[in-house]
């Protein structure tokens, strides 16, 4: 122990180093109340004053600090000055209209096409998982064949379906048809982008789900139905919210990534914020202000979506995690603490340390 | 797994299954609410074909949903508790009541406090599962079974989970309840339980009854060479 210690930690090696190990050691097994006591009699008896701790330097960790801040004020400083962003268009065009309801177009095709596809994919997990081989052969048909194709292609041919099917009519199969339109006035581009997106999205739901899914104790499906609880009631009260605490993550970073995939829709000219900045930009060249406006939005509307993912994982998390006896109760769940917990534990931490290790 | 069970139990009865893992005892307790399919022969509770609507000389699987309801009036207790760790411990137990007997929330709360009174521990209704003891935790899971105010209640190895020290309380709650009349059928290694409690002891081996009889006949002087060997091992 210490031939491996760093020189620095030479004056407090001074103390014997044996003299440390006799605290824990005595306070296993015993109340703690009682053990913090005990721990104080004992290192007054091995040595004249209770041992200090000093933590070693961690020099490495300062140097690596100070390079990584350097490169992040040098790319802010040119960041802020470079004359081609134009932060005044930027801030000009920010909320401007043509912006905003692009916007508006972003984020409700974002929010229908995330709650259907996962509406699908929940029906698709469980068919992937039903006794039936039809079904779960036909799930695991569309899991793979809409997982494995680009979204881009997904969104070209539905906007150019009417070529595949041109008609589209209501009637018997192989029989007489009642009402017939042309395909082409159905699915206009807003269509295609949220038949495409969902179909693509459910596809990936899916396994999230099912993964969710699998991840709940088989005893718990048993205790339902031993309570005699129907199968639907199981799955909506016992094992969905269960498996909740996996999905919630994996669908955090799904709603964020299909809202920065809606920027595809821009190509099949959907008025979402991209194109929108691209319309304004084809006119008045101003590339890059425009871009980053557009961008800054998508920043803007990932970070309240990542909130939303928090707090719905807090929900999520009731009951998970360890018992009481923890001291911090923000252990007893699991869960990362808020923001201004983080900041209360290290204002106590710091008042802390000085002590030197109160326990 | 089973070969040619015959076992029946009376009203009020409390019997004991005993013997080595892996000789059907879990099995057998696990056909009785139809968790585990029988592959021959029949399962009845109270009179009524488990799992199966006899026609002529056939047995037809009945619907989910009738199964669910025969289950409803079976009680069962896991090993491990199975608790529903997202839901309080009052919630756990009015969960079923509320769902399957249409019970209100308010009547199903007022029988449930009652019964978490009855397993002693008044005052925890708003714990979560992870919040209490292993002990406490199958007691909660007996109140929970209880509930559904089953006509026979199903163990399986309760306290094989719990710490020794936590084993007496489970014990103690499941004394009570077979005082109080329950038929309980009951899968365990606590032979001072099966002795005091039990009405009668089953010994299984290899899928087999081998003997049963009173505690008194079957753990201190048992008949077969299987089963005395049995006991020696684990008394």
């Amino acid at each position: 122990m210490s031939e491996t210690a760093p020189p620095d930690s030479a004056p407090s090696a001074a103390d014997p180093p044996n003299t440390a190990p006799p605290e824990p050691t005595s306070a296993e097994g015993v109340p703690r109340d009682a053990a913090v006591g005990d721990a104080a009699a004992s290192g007054r008896t091995e040595s004249e004053s209770p041992l200090r701790i000093v933590p070693t330097r961690r020099t490495g960790q300062w140097v690596s600090a100070a390079v990584v801040l350097f490169l992040i004020v040098f790319a802010a400083q040119s960041l802020a000055t470079n004359k081609a962003i134009q932060w005044d268009v930027v801030a000009s065009y920010f909320t401007s209209r043509s912006i905003v309801r692009g916007l508006y177009m972003t984020l409700w095709l974002t929010g229908l096409t995330f709650a259907l596809g996962f509406l699908l994919g929940t029906v698709l997990a469980l068919c992937r998982m039903s006794s039936n081989f039809v079904l779960r052969t036909a799930a695991l048909g569309y899991i793979w064949l809409f997982r494995s194709t680009p979204l881009l292609v997904q969104l070209l041919v539905w906007f150019n379906i009417g070529a595949l099917y041109p008609k589209l009519g209501l009637g018997i199969p192989w029989g007489p048809t009642f009402v017939q339109t042309d395909v082409k006035d159905l699915i206009g581009a807003t269509t295609a982008a949220i038949i495409g997106l969902t179909v693509h999205e459910a596809a990936l739901a899916a396994e999230i789900v099912r993964g969710g899914i699998l991840g709940v104790d088989p005893g718990q499906t048993q205790a339902a139905q031993a309570l005699g609880l129907g199968r639907f009631r199981t799955l909506r009260r016992i094992v969905l919210p269960q498996a909740m605490r996996t999905i919630l993550p994996n669908a955090g970073n799904q709603i964020i990534s299909l809202l920065k995939s809606t920027t595809l829709v821009s190509v099949i000219g959907v008025g979402d914020v991209l194109y929108s900045a691209e319309l304004i930009y084809g006119r008045n060249f101003l590339i890059i202000p425009l871009l980053l406006v557009a961008t800054l939005w998508y920043v803007v509307v990932a970070s309240v979506l990542s909130a939303g993912q928090y707090l719905l994982e807090r929900h999520y998390g009731r009951g998970a995690g360890s018992g009481p006896r923890r001291r911090n109760p923000h252990e007893r769940r699991n869960l990362d603490p808020r923001p201004a917990q983080v900041l209360r534990l290290g204002a106590r931490a710091a008042r802390h340390r000085p002590g030197g290790g109160g326990r | 797994m089973l070969r040619g069970i015959d076992l029946e139990v009376a009203a009020g009865e409390v019997v004991c299954l005993i013997g080595p893992s892996g000789s059907g005892k879990s099995t057998l307790l696990r056909c009785v609410n139809h968790l585990e399919k029988v592959e021959a022969g029949t399962v009845r509770v109270g009179g009524d074909l488990i799992g199966y609507r006899r026609h002529g000389d056939a047995l037809h699987e009945l619907r989910p949903g009738h199964v669910a309801r025969q289950r409803a009036g079976i009680g069962m207790v896991f090993q491990n508790f199975n608790l529903f760790p997202h839901f309080t411990v009052l919630q756990n137990i009015v969960e079923a009541p509320v769902a399957v007997r249409r019970l209100s929330r308010a009547d199903a709360a007022e029988r449930a406090r009652r019964l978490v009174a009855r397993v002693g521990l008044a005052g925890r209704e708003d714990a979560y599962p992870r919040q209490l003891s292993g002990g406490q935790q199958q007691r909660i899971a007996i109140a929970r079974a209880l509930a559904m105010e089953p006509a026979v209640m199903l163990f399986d190895e309760p306290t094989s989970a719990l710490d020794p020290e936590l084993v007496g309380e489970v014990l103690g709650v499941m004394r009570d309840l077979a005082e109080s009349g329950m038929t309980m059928v009951v899968v365990t290694h606590e032979m001072g339980f099966a002795r005091e409690a039990a009405d009668r002891v089953v010994f299984l081996d290899e899928g087999r009854v081998v003997e049963s009889g009173p505690p008194a006949e079957v753990l201190t002087a048992p008949r077969h060479e299987r089963t005395r060997a049995f006991l020696d091992r684990v008394l």
